[in-house]
């Protein structure tokens, strides 16, 4: 017979000193009260570890996405203890789950509401691809309407995969040049999309 | 005397002689065929008749049968007695070129949703209605998804292979 919790007999301590998470300090020359690295690394480490997502969630992937925010996933490990409901206040755009055609206009809305630098994270078959909605009502994959910088697989997606998709996301923050956004390339990536 | 669909049925022929046909019964539910010209009269009739009462549209929409010529396209009321419980359904058929039907706004404003929706999955063109424009489906998509010509799968893919479908 499994024994209540209160009868525990062998209680775990508490190890508060050796288990926190701290970011990798980037490479740069330092000695005793003072520390010198470019700016671009100070700012992509502060970008890397304080995402804050927007979800934008539709359907069954945004119940794996409460998963993942809840206690045993946990997302604010990752620096994104901060869901914003705003698109004016965040960094990530969390797309889960099946786009219909006439909700394309509300994301790409949403999408333009975001401040630069923005990231999008498309999670799931359906937002991906648009998924076993092969059909007349269905945006076949977000990508039609905006970019998007990383692709979750699977129907839905477990959170370990979600979770995986947000951290090749960090990898993707933590790695930018500053002067990412500003480049031809990224400007003309966008107008692909008819953005400015 | 409770209200029974053979009571029903004979106040329609009664009314409207050899405008109403193909009475049937599957399951109990009384069914019947009207002339497109009818379908507000006999609407009409059946609201404002003291023993019919069938004051409530359950449902409107619409079918295509593609191979039935000049009838193509059905359009089906579902009416409710509310107070005797009792159901009833009737149908008026167009031919799919022309789909004009007259609109049941005036009549029930719970058409007025329903009307648009069928218009918007399959054409019919309902007349008089106040607003009759897409309601489900984007303003911009130029044809009627339900209808039998269109197949199910969106025909702008092109990243679909059929052989990996096992359809090749």
């Amino acid at each position: 017979m499994p024994r209540p919790v209160r009868f525990n007999v062998t209680p775990k301590q508490v190890d508060i000193h050796n288990n926190i998470a701290i970011a990798e300090m980037p490479e740069g020359s330092g000695g005793e009260g003072y520390f010198a690295t470019s700016l671009e690394k100070v700012v992509a480490l502060g970008r890397k570890n304080s995402l804050w997502p927007l979800p934008f969630a539709t359907s069954c992937c945004g119940i794996e996405f409460m998963a993942t925010m809840a206690s045993t996933y946990d997302l604010s490990r990752f620096g994104s203890e901060r869901l914003g409901f705003t698109p004016r206040q965040c960094d990530l755009l969390m797309v889960m789950g099946t786009i219909s055609k006439k909700m394309g206009p509300v994301l790409r809305q949403v999408y333009l509401q975001m401040a630069e630098p923005r990231w999008v994270l498309s999670v799931g078959a359906c937002a991906s691809s648009g998924g076993i909605f092969d059909t007349y009502s269905v945006l076949q994959g977000i990508d039609q309407i905006i970019p998007v910088d990383v692709y979750v697989p699977g129907c839905p997606p477990r959170p370990e995969a979600i979770l995986d998709g947000f951290m090749r996301i960090q990898e993707l923050t933590g790695n930018e040049s500053l002067r990412r956004r500003n480049s031809e390339h990224y400007k003309a990536l966008l107008g692909s999309y008819g953005i400015q | 005397m409770s209200l029974t669909n053979e009571y029903i049925q004979q106040r329609l022929q009664e009314k409207f002689g050899e405008q109403v046909s193909g009475f049937e019964e599957p399951y109990g539910l009384l069914s019947f065929e009207t002339t497109k010209a009818n379908n507000i009269k006999v609407l009409q009739f059946l609201f404002d008749d003291e023993v019919l009462r069938f004051q409530f549209l359950t449902d409107l929409c619409a079918v295509h049968y593609p191979d039935d010529k000049g009838r193509e396209l059905a359009v089906v009321y579902h009416l409710h007695n509310l107070v005797d419980n009792i159901r009833i359904r009737f149908k008026v058929f167009a031919p799919v070129e022309q789909p004009d039907v007259y609109t049941a706004t005036s009549l029930y404003s719970a058409a007025n949703w329903m009307e648009r929706e069928t218009y918007d999955f399959y054409g019919v063109n309902f007349v008089g209605h106040p607003n009759l424009k897409r309601i489900l489906n984007v303003d911009e998509m130029d044809y009627f998804p339900l209808r039998k010509e269109f197949p199910l799968e969106d025909q702008t893919r092109i990243d679909k292979d059929d052989e990996m479908f096992g359809r090749g």
